[in-house]
């Protein structure tokens, strides 16, 4: 009995945690529509800044409190300034690209300043816990539940009696009208973003002195969590926000004690997942919504794609063909072969994100279904390798547009939402399934490709392997795009209310899309299992997820020969100048950044 | 009105947004081959009646039939494959798109060859048909291109030289004419045009005037919400007047127009009091 009440307790500490992230994410979601990705980045950088004062400066408490908030809020008014403002007439997508490209710069700066080993962060109070009823609590609880209720206070009276409070108001309600009035939006979103910054920061400090260590994997889960909350709670509404925060934090906690601690993760996505399905405007949404109107191709940017003559297509396909037979090293050979490896998975990404616009964010799961698949197949059943793979390809076809398929009613950056959490969820399921999938240990073993009986071992047969599947790939893709299904993707993607209107069913087309998208994917992750031998659940992580939508974005949108362009330049051109892979992810993100600021539509232009 | 003229019939349609009635107990009849015509100030509720018929916004209350069947709350889908086809007042052309494909996505409710009417496995069929393209899809691709030629040849000089840019690259004129030409490839039995002269300038109204005519005396069933009162007076067979959600007038035009509610409606916005006491009096 007791212990009931301590997981109470306990899941309603971390709910304030989680809504002090939601409730940024609200305000921001609330005037400027946009989910900002980069919340939990800030979150991380509130935790080490929290750490460098504390451990190094000394501070005491409440200066650290105070030091925390001031710094993140400057962070939050850096990103809104220079990140965001620059994109506010650019396309739909641009800002929510902009905010993942921006977080993984971030993290990863954390990363190289502090070094990815995990610090402890203590938390500067006695170590004493108080009896109340059937349970404990200890002063950081106390610390927390202060700094919760303390801040929506001040946020009530800010939004209440304040001008610029009310300013943020009236353009939550309607953007257009506000400016009308006068309302100095710039303000506003700077505003918006301090204060979500702060409150975000000073969450990050908070959790970091309670498990008292923090580390750079925070940020990720943070971000989730909040939009978890948030959108639970319904987009851009404030108190909402609390309270979904708060039962996010009990549902995870009751979780935990009936199933124990690695599945808290799980059913903060499947409540997620849930919602959006259920109830996409949150809990407290009234029942209906009102007929969205967006306005005509706005969710792209427009281009005229580079046309690319078919004989230098063959000619670079025949010189990529032959290139094994010259004295090349193993290492360019080896480097080639990763990139047709994201070749494949790009052009599943840019078919699904490009093509039908559905921006996906956790397409690595697609990677691990395959993967799973073509190793337990080969491994259980001795289904020859080759055939294998295909059973990676189609089990991702279908399982990945099954999971997907509830969310396909959703919209804009809610499908992201849903495609990270869908994401996150595969990989959990992967670690807890222990009878099928060997959890934690993953599985070793896995027999080398071959084809028709013959091992594909030396370096030249596997680059030839995956050269031409991936070729097969790309060819059947552009096929697709030429055909009555490539018009009707794209006219999903740049108006979907129109294409109903015209006979257009999206669930019809979206699956379609994904079961396409989803056999190369799992293809590539099946020929990428038998080429490692290993694979547990984090071979295949959101990082390799952000990796192919900037290799989607660099070769343009739904544009085939992009995709490959895309994989060769990211994989290629580290390697070429020897860049040190602490450093990619942060090159990765800065490329994405430059892109969208610079070249929407990509190298070789959106199709 | 006898029963197999009336092609389609409101009753009591209604749409409220929170405290506001956009579409307030609207009945409405349109006979085969006929054209009715929607008129009111900004806001009447005009295009709103338009989504409830269309599918894309679904009544408080109310019934919408078609041909003598409730297709009220139905999907668009539905509705467009039943041979209901709009156009929208903002304009909702596939930007990315070329003019030709998106007038060919207008006859997508027309594609027998690639889109089986198989349960289940229709879709994985489609995908198939789509990839392989055997000489039947060709065939029914082909023969679907020379009609959205033909649709095109509808409207001149305008679309033809154009047909392979996409469609943002177009004038706001001239994607109006793209949004008519993809209603037409539909084939539809009933065609509701939002407002389709806006924004065009006199000459463009006339070509456009002429060809809702010919569209008309080729026997075409049409609901038009129009503002330029010449064109809906020489087109309408009837005159629906809106305003603020309720019908408020119907009748031929000339006799609508002369009508001191509708007057009022159209005066009052703006200068409400002085106008509401003259029409009361
Ligand atoms: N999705 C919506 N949510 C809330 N209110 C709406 C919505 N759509 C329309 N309205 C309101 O309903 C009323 C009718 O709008 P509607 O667009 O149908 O008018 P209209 O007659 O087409 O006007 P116009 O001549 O300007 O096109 C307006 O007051 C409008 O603000
Ligand atoms: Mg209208």
């Amino acid at each position: 009995m007791s212990s009931w009440l301590d997981y109470t307790i306990n899941g309603l500490i971390v709910g304030n945690v989680y809504a002090l992230v939601a409730v940024g994410l609200a305000l921001i979601f609330g005037v400027s529509r946009l989910i900002n990705f980069a919340q939990g980045s800030i979150y991380l950088v509130g935790a080490y800044i929290g750490w460098v004062a504390v451990v190094q400066l000394h501070t005491p408490l409440p200066l650290t409190i105070i030091v925390v908030a001031v710094a993140a809020a400057l962070v939050g008014l850096v990103i809104e300034r220079f990140g965001l403002r620059p994109l506010q007439n650019s396309v739909r997508i641009a800002p929510l690209l902009a905010t993942i490209g921006i977080s993984f710069v971030l993290d990863q700066l954390v990363m190289l300043t502090f070094s990815p080993n995990p610090r402890a962060l203590p938390s500067q109070l006695p170590d004493v816990r108080f009896q109340i009823g059937g349970g404990t609590i200890g002063p950081l609880d106390l610390l927390i539940a202060g700094v919760g209720i303390t801040s929506a206070l001040l946020l009530f009276v800010f939004l209440r009696y304040s001008k610029l409070g009310w300013a943020v108001r009236a353009t939550a309600q309607d953007r257009d009208a506000a400016m009308q009035m006068g309302v100095d939006v710039n303000r506003v979103n700077q505003a918006v973003f301090g204060i979500a910054a702060a409150l975000g920061g000073v969450s990050g400090m908070l959790v970091g002195m309670y498990y008292n260590q923090i580390d750079t994997a925070m940020s990720l889960q943070a971000t989730l969590k909040g939009v978890v909350a948030e959108v639970v709670g319904g987009a851009g509404n404030v108190p909402g926000a609390v309270i979904g925060s708060l039962l996010l934090g009990l549902v995870e906690s009751y979780g935990v004690a009936v199933f124990g601690t690695s599945y808290r993760n799980l059913f903060a996505f499947l409540l997620l997942v849930v919602v959006l399905v259920l109830r996409p405007n949150g809990l407290f949404a009234s029942a209906r919504q009102a007929p969205p109107e967006p306005l005509t191709g706005t969710f792209i940017a427009p281009s005229r794609p580079v046309r690319i003559p078919r004989w230098a297509l063959l000619v670079a396909a025949a010189a990529f063909a032959i290139l094994p037979l010259f004295p090349v090293s193993f290492y360019v050979l080896q480097t080639l072969i990763n990139a047709w490896l994201l070749g494949m998975l790009a052009l599943s990404l840019t078919l699904v994100a490009g093509t039908i616009g559905q921006v996906s964010l956790g397409h690595a799961a697609l990677l691990a279904i395959g993967a799973y698949t073509s190793a337990l197949l080969s491994l259980g059943f001795a289904v020859p390798v080759g055939l294998s793979i295909i059973g990676g390809g189609l089990m991702s076809a279908a399982l990945g547009t099954a999971l997907i398929s509830p969310s396909f009613r959703l919209r804009g950056h809610y499908v992201s939402i849903a495609t990270l959490a869908i994401g996150e969820i595969v990989s959990l399921v992967i670690l807890n399934w222990e009878s099928v999938t060997r959890g934690p240990i993953g599985i070793s073993g896995i027999p080398p490709l071959s084809l028709f009986g013959y091992d594909l071992i030396s370096p030249n047969s596997i680059y030839w392997f995956s050269l031409v599947v991936m070729i097969v790939l790309a060819l059947l893709q552009a096929r697709l795009l030429g055909s009555h299904l490539g018009r009707s993707f794209r006219a999903i993607r740049d108006d979907d209310i129109a294409a109903r209107a015209y006979g257009l069913s999206l669930n019809r087309y979206k699956s379609l899309a994904f079961i396409f998208g989803g056999f190369a994917a799992g293809v590539s992750g099946g020929i990428a299992a038998h080429l490692y031998s290993y694979i547990n659940h984090e071979t295949f992580n959101t990082q390799q997820s952000i990796l192919a939508l900037t290799v989607v974005i660099l070769g343009g949108l739904g544009n085939v020969v992009g995709a490959i362009v895309g994989s060769v330049a990211l994989v290629g051109l580290p390697e070429l100048f020897r860049i040190a892979a602490e450093y990619r992810i942060l090159i990765y993100g800065i490329v994405l950044l430059l892109l969208v600021r610079f070249r929407p539509q990509g190298l070789l232009g959106t199709m | 009105m006898a029963e197999h003229t009336t092609m389609l019939s409101l009753r009591g349609l209604t749409r409220r947004f929170g405290g506001l009635t956009a579409v307030d107990a609207i009945d409405l009849d349109l006979a085969r081959g006929g054209l009715v015509s929607i008129i009111g100030p900004n806001g009447a509720g005009k295009t709103t009646l338009f989504n409830l018929v269309t599918g894309l916004d679904r009544p408080d209350a109310g019934v919408v039939r078609f041909e003598g069947q409730d297709i009220t709350g139905l999907s668009p889908e539905r509705l467009a494959a039943e041979g209901i086809a709009r156009t929208f007042q903002l304009g909702r052309v596939f930007g990315n798109l070329s003019v030709m494909d998106n007038v060919l996505i207008g006859a997508h409710t027309r594609l027998r060859a690639v889109k089986p009417a198989v349960p289940v496995i229709g879709p994985l069929l489609e995908l198939g048909l789509a990839l392989l393209r055997p000489a039947s899809v060709k065939a029914e691709e082909e023969r679907l291109r020379e009609e959205v030629k033909a649709i095109f040849a509808r409207f001149g000089e305008r679309l033809l030289p154009r047909i392979d840019q996409p469609a943002y690259s177009l004038s706001y004129a001239n994607r109006r004419r793209v949004e008519i030409a993809r209603a037409l490839a539909l084939k539809p039995r009933l065609l509701l045009l939002d407002e389709p002269t806006a924004g065009m300038n006199p000459t463009e109204t006339a070509e456009m005037q002429a060809l809702v005519a010919e569209l008309k005396a080729e026997g075409l069933t049409i609901l038009l919400i129009e503002h330029k009162l010449e064109m809906v007076m020489r087109l309408s067979d009837r005159v629906i007047v809106m305003d603020e959600g309720k019908k408020i007038a119907e009748g031929p035009g000339e006799q609508v127009r002369k009508d001191p509610k509708v007057i009022e409606a159209y005066l009052g916005h703006g200068l409400s009091g002085t106008a509401e006491q003259e029409s009361a009096a």
